[in-house]
């Protein structure tokens, strides 16, 4: 039934365009449009007060244009990312769609699902106000698929001060080998260093993705990704050896905890450091807990001046019923507006550089002023370098070395070898 | 009555139901083996990525591919340790159950759906609750089962429960022989119960003592119980996939054939190989399956 009714509007459509003789491929015309169908699985706290806020700015813009969310009108729940593939590969796709920008994306735009945004960069100006280095990572062969709404970090430690106190620890650590010192007082003062999560594999691959990251530096963690840099090398070698000894130093009974709970052992004094994305933070604040006498954050070592990026974003499928509507949404989406409308409620920084700070908390005040100086690299298992090909393998190499009791350095560079490889297939 | 007319009747009776059944028949025939070919001629192609626009047949590569995969490997070696664990546990506790109540305690009823209530909660539900007992931690920092083990005295115990490579798929046996203990315990008092009184009797006429009651009357009787009991759990363990999934997620060392078919379908939308893996999981399921059907049928007929 549900198909049939998507037959229904997408021919009535159709048949609209061709009374009003209103040409499709026109990107600029006015949107007339009576519905605007879109996917997106922000449902709750603040990620749904944040969606509500930009969905108010663009029902002001957009007064005839009702807004239907599939993903939850649907009642798919988890879902939601299946039904949202099945109706891409039938050809019925959405107005638009929420994704991870960077290669998460790669999928659909080998698919030819995609349509290329890059004169919407122009005419809106944001290829001025977004950050070079994030148009560089989004461009593929000279296109643009989506649009960023928010940025979050990856690379950030937490602590908890009154535990690094404790145990002697007055400032952050700028580098691995003050880190793996500061590891080892804690270990002295009776507290587990590092706050681990095994559950579900990521975390722990966003471990890895970091220390690699700070072990080779941005140049050779990029040419990871592009062939340079080989992952059986040298350097992803020294990098899983650092890894290692980071684990050794992590809180028992890892693999039952999601990141909430391992924060948790931070946020309680019983850990020292957590790495982890700066949604941490939005959590931590949403359940009353006060950034500098709870918890309080560094870049994370060896990536100082380094901001690793990820990244949630809008795309417009390739045969959108509803096109020009899903044009002034990707308007809304990339606006000044729209951005500090969503993500002082979500807990992430706006993606473009003249964002309205007043509106912002101390810890995403910081993370915009690094944003706007640091130099950018995208994450791998939060979708910007690698595919959901890539991202499934990397997690489970991982996993396999993890769950192995974190001993095989050679097999896990080798599977992180094949998994780079499963990407490009 | 002529023999004609009721012949008419029973034809026209049979074409009134044949309408009634057959939409039905017609959405089966579309939605699951419509759907098996379809997946099967999937498997066949090349749509190895969403990407893929030129499909060609490559025979039977995405299944040769399967053999040499050590993720379908592990998750089939998994799926294979689940199984036998969660059969032979949930078949004695259930069956050492049913004996209990055969002999007649008090309140049989009461114990019936009591042990029987487990099954009307969702895998999914128990899977979040199993997390919490399987809480890997121990000593001071212990939770759940490992907690419960220090406190009577039996610390030795502790373990990693589902996080250990070694030990996690007899772990995660543990909810669903919890769950379905209950199931089997229905099923071996309703066999016991079908067997006639007489039967016992004339034993005990004969001079059988109980115990011989039991292994030469009782137990050759229950034979087509087990085989029911067996094909049950059998096919609900080859599903596996709500239980973990509510457990431990798609986390590598617990993943099983039914969670790596999702992964590579959704995750790495390789439909071919998701498809592969697919009809792999039905032929393990119809190789249990099919015999006991046929033998189902036989029975029937010789009714």
């Amino acid at each position: 039934m549900r198909k049939s009714s998507f037959r229904l509007v997408a021919a009535a459509a159709a048949i609209a365009l061709a009374v009003t003789g209103c040409s499709s491929s026109g990107g600029d015309a006015a949107n007339t449009d009576k519905e605007f169908e879109i996917f997106t699985w922000w449902a709750s706290g603040g990620e749904a007060a944040g969606l509500q806020g930009m969905i108010d700015t663009y029902k002001a813009q957009n007064p005839d244009t009702e807004f239907i969310n599939a993903a939850v009108a649907g009642g798919a729940g988890v879902n939601a990312k299946a039904v949202l593939q099945s109706r891409l590969d039938a050809n019925e796709p959405p107005d638009s769609f929420q994704a991870h920008a960077g290669m998460e994306l790669d999928g659909y735009v080998r698919g030819g699902q995609l349509e290329d945004l890059t004169s919407l960069y122009q005419s809106e100006g944001w290829d001025k106000i977004f950050p070079a280095d994030l148009i560089r990572t989004l461009t593929v062969d000279g296109k643009i698929y989506s649009v960023p709404v928010n940025i979050h970090r990856a690379n950030v430690l937490w602590w908890n001060p009154g535990a690094a106190t404790k145990a002697g620890i007055t400032k952050a650590p700028e580098t691995l080998d003050e880190f793996f010192a500061d590891l080892e007082k804690f270990k002295k003062a009776g507290i587990t260093g590092l706050a681990l999560a095994g559950k579900g594999d990521w975390a722990i691959a966003h471990l890895l993705d970091w220390m690699l990251l700070a072990s080779m530096g941005p140049e050779k963690f990029e040419g990871l990704y592009n062939g340079s840099t080989s992952w059986t090398g040298p350097e992803v070698a020294a990098g899983i050896k650092n890894f290692q000894k980071a684990l050794s130093y992590g809180n028992k009974g890892a693999g039952n905890l999601d990141w909430p709970d391992a924060g948790k052992l931070v946020t309680d004094g019983k850990a020292g450091f957590f790495i982890m994305g700066d949604w941490a933070s939005a959590q931590w604040q949403s359940d009353g807990l006060k950034l500098g006498t709870d918890y309080t954050y560094a870049a994370a070592p060896g990536t100082v001046g380094v901001y690793q990026w990820l990244s949630d974003s809008f795309v417009l499928p390739v045969g959108a019923p509803h096109r020009n509507a899903a044009i002034a949404w990707l308007k809304v989406c990339g606006s000044k507006e729209g951005q500090d409308a969503f993500n002082p409620k979500k807990g992430s920084i706006s993606a473009r550089t003249d964002s309205d700070l007043s509106l912002y908390d101390d810890y995403l005040k910081s993370a915009a002023a690094d944003w706007k100086k640091d130099r950018l690299v995208g994450s791998t298992v939060h979708g910007v370098m690698g595919n959901n090909a890539l991202m499934a393998a990397y997690n489970a190499a991982v996993g396999k070395y993890f769950s192995g009791g974190f001993k095989d350095n050679a097999g896990l560079a080798k599977n992180l070898a094949a998994a780079y490889e499963a990407g490009k297939a | 009555m002529s023999k004609a007319v009721r012949n008419k009747r029973s034809l026209s009776a049979r074409v009134g139901g044949l309408f009634f059944v057959l939409p039905s028949i017609i959405t089966v025939i579309i939605f699951v083996y419509g759907l098996i070919v379809w997946s099967i001629n999937v498997s066949l192609t090349n749509q190895n990525s969403g990407a893929k626009k030129e499909i060609e047949y490559v025979g039977l590569k995405n299944y040769t591919d399967l053999l040499v995969d050590e993720r379908f490997t592990h998750s089939l070696l998994n799926l294979v340790k689940f199984t036998v664990v969660f059969i032979l546990g949930a078949l004695i506790t259930g069956f050492i159950m049913a004996l209990l109540l055969e002999k007649g305690i008090k309140g049989e009823g009461f114990f019936r759906s009591f042990y029987l209530y487990p099954m009307a909660i969702s895998f999914i539900a128990m899977g979040t609750v199993f997390n919490w007992l399987l809480n890997s931690a121990r000593d001071e920092e212990a939770g759940g089962l490992n907690l419960a083990l220090q406190k009577i005295g039996l610390g030795f115990l502790q373990n990693d429960w589902y996080v250990s490579e070694k030990g996690a798929m007899y772990a995660m046996a543990l909810p669903a022989i919890w769950q379905m203990s209950g199931y089997v315990l229905a099923l071996f008092l309703a066999g016991f119960r079908g067997i006639p009184d007489d039967l016992r009797e004339a034993a005990r006429v004969d001079g059988a003592s109980e115990s011989q009651i039991y292994r030469h009357v009782l137990f050759p009787q229950l034979t087509p119980t087990l085989l029911t009991v067996l094909i049950i759990l059998g096919h609900i363990s080859m599903k596996a996939f709500d239980l973990i999934i509510g457990i431990n997620g798609k986390s590598y060392v617990t993943q099983v054939v039914a969670v790596y078919m999702w992964e590579a379908t959704f995750d790495k939308r390789d439909y071919a190989k998701g498809t592969a893996i697919a009809i792999v999981l039905l032929i393990m399921i119809a190789i249990v399956v099919v015999p006991y059907l046929r033998y189902n049928n036989k029975q029937q007929a010789y009714r």
